[in-house]
């Protein structure tokens, strides 16, 4: 049954250990974002919004509640059809590729894992379209710089055509130059490709700039979603979304 | 006006296997006691500036100056015995990230207790007196509790205000503070600069705050030194680098996404190869009085 929606949350807790160890770290979290749409998830470190990102594909151990992506209830588990939907770009771009492997080994393994048979075509037109030169596909980890590291991230997201993409701080590493192009090609993705964003960031600016709707979390808790329009108003109605503006907007 | 720090013609090069990297060329800089801000995208020399100044560097690094003068003396000549006084004494540094400059398998107090002992003659019991009182000075609620501490039962912002009091405790001249709030959140990053700043006003010190984030550093900084490839391309009053005239700061400040100003796609920075061969601009106090 489809909806119309890419992902949905309705009542989802996540927490880490149990009995006096129990943790909270996402408390009744509630969202929708429709297809083709992107949405922003903002929160200080801690407020458990990477966590919402880890319960969808499927990371965090123990969650309750309902995620449904593309109209499908998730259950314990999350099959390779799931993959081939939802995809995830991490923080740390000098964390997430294989230090051992090459660019082109990053890429043809996750052709190969889905099963995709035209695997030189792929990766050439998935270099083209993140903006890296054909003589990247070779080179290993440590001859990227950051920016580049990231674009490589990027396209062993995109290169299995998933719909839904998970962006979980992308750009935080980098210099605010190198920012501008990763948050450009996402965008300029986005158009091209017809995809929703999932994103979270501490960046009250860039989720500003992605998405069309930011939902506000603070101690596992959602405490408000309003759409960018009234982000940029600064008509915020929850106290604590006033004072991450008021540290976000300054004068410069 | 007396410079705390003055800086001739600084060099720090790198030899590879072939040729030699250059990242640092011929800076120079003065600072009084102020609040000066380095800014620059990674890569720029802006950390090994820092580092260069405490002779952190190692072989096979080379540094070169005519001249690193703290209030007049030249570090360039002192023994290394007579910079580890220096170092933590009379100028001190922050880094980037409190977990990897906080010693994990010592507690908090001990560490900060070292520090005071090291570059004063206190006994035990006084420097766990000033420890304590440091502690609440960085607006540590429970500095008892602290004190007993390891580095790991800490939050980041509560690991880098211990880094300030463990850095301020033998009341340096100047503070070098490196991206010391790029691994805080927005909301507790105010809180430790607000600590920082107030602790270096209330002891006329000097500050050069290192950071790649132009809008900390021109709410935060009196003067900026805009570094680009080991040089510095322009440097202004920190409240008007809005007003920056090189293309490069002009670029760095536009790439930045703004809530009051939304467009579709972010203007990229293009890089101009005579960036990289124009001669660093002056960074001492009197040319700064001309511009």
């Amino acid at each position: 049954m489809s909806t119309g929606d890419g992902i949905e949350l309705e009542h989802v807790n996540v927490w880490f250990g149990e009995g006096k160890e129990r943790v909270d770290a996402v408390i009744d979290a509630g969202f929708t974002i429709p297809l083709g749409k992107s949405f922003g998830l903002v929160g200080e470190s801690g407020s458990g919004k990477s966590t919402i990102l880890r319960a969808i594909t499927g990371l965090a151990p123990s969650w309750s509640g309902m995620i449904s992506v593309l109209g499908n209830i998730l259950g314990r588990e999350r099959d390779k059809e799931f993959y081939r939907t939802v995809q995830m770009v991490f923080q740390d771009p000098y964390a997430s590729l294989h230090p051992r492997q090459t660019v082109d080994h990053v890429l043809s393994e996750a052709l190969s894992l889905h099963g995709f048979k035209d695997v030189n075509d792929r990766i050439i037109q998935i270099l083209d379209d993140v903006g890296l030169n054909q003589s990247f596909r070779f080179r290993w980890p440590h001859q990227l710089s950051g920016g580049q590291r990231q674009r490589v991230a990027i396209a062993r997201a995109l290169i299995i055509e998933p719909t839904i993409l998970l962006l979980d701080e992308p750009t935080s590493a980098l210099d605010v130059s190198v920012q501008a192009e990763i948050l450009n090609l996402l965008t300029r993705l986005r158009a091209e490709r017809k995809l929703t964003y999932l994103m979270v960031s501490h960046d009250l600016a860039v989720v500003g700039h992605m998405c069309s709707k930011i939902a506000v979390m603070n101690g596992g808790e959602i405490i408000e979603i309003l759409t960018v329009e009234d982000l940029r108003a600064l008509k915020a109605s929850q106290p604590y979304t006033r004072q991450l503006l008021d540290a976000s907007v300054q004068e410069c | 006006m007396t410079n705390l720090l003055e800086v001739k013609n600084l060099t720090v090069k790198f030899p590879t296997r072939d040729t030699v990297f250059e990242a640092v060329r011929g800076l120079s800089f003065s600072l009084g006691r102020e609040r000066l801000g380095i800014v620059g995208e990674s890569g720029s020399g802006k950390s090994i500036t820092g580092r260069a100044i405490l002779r952190l560097i190692r072989k096979p690094g080379i540094v070169e100056a005519d001249r690193i003068a703290l209030e007049g003396k030249n570090l360039l000549t002192l023994s290394e015995k007579e910079m580890r006084e220096v170092r933590g004494h009379r100028i001190s540094m922050i880094m980037q990230d409190p977990k990897f400059s906080l010693n994990p398998v010592m507690k908090i107090g001990d560490q900060i207790c070292e520090a005071y002992r090291l570059h004063t003659r206190a006994s035990r019991s006084e420097a766990r007196k000033k420890t304590l009182a440091m502690l609440e000075a960085v607006l540590i609620r429970d500095p008892e509790r602290v004190f007993k501490s390891y580095p790991h039962e800490m939050s980041g912002g509560m690991g880098q205000r211990i880094m300030i009091a463990m850095m301020l405790i033998p009341d340096p001249k100047i503070l070098i503070a490196d991206e010391p709030t790029s691994a805080l959140d927005v909301t507790v990053q105010k809180e430790v600069l607000e600590i920082m700043d107030k602790l270096v006003r209330e002891r006329g010190m000097g500050l050069i705050f290192i950071s790649h984030d132009l809008n900390v550093v021109s709410a935060f900084c009196d003067r900026v030194l805009i570094m680009y490839s080991g040089r510095i391309v322009e440097t202004c009053r920190a409240d008007q680098l809005h007003n920056a005239t090189h293309p490069y700061t002009v670029g760095l400040l536009n790439s930045m996404p703004r809530l009051e100003h939304p467009v579709d796609y972010l203007e990229v920075l293009k890089r101009d190869d005579s960036w990289d061969t124009m001669p660093s601009v002056g960074g001492t106090l009197e040319t700064e009085i001309i511009t």
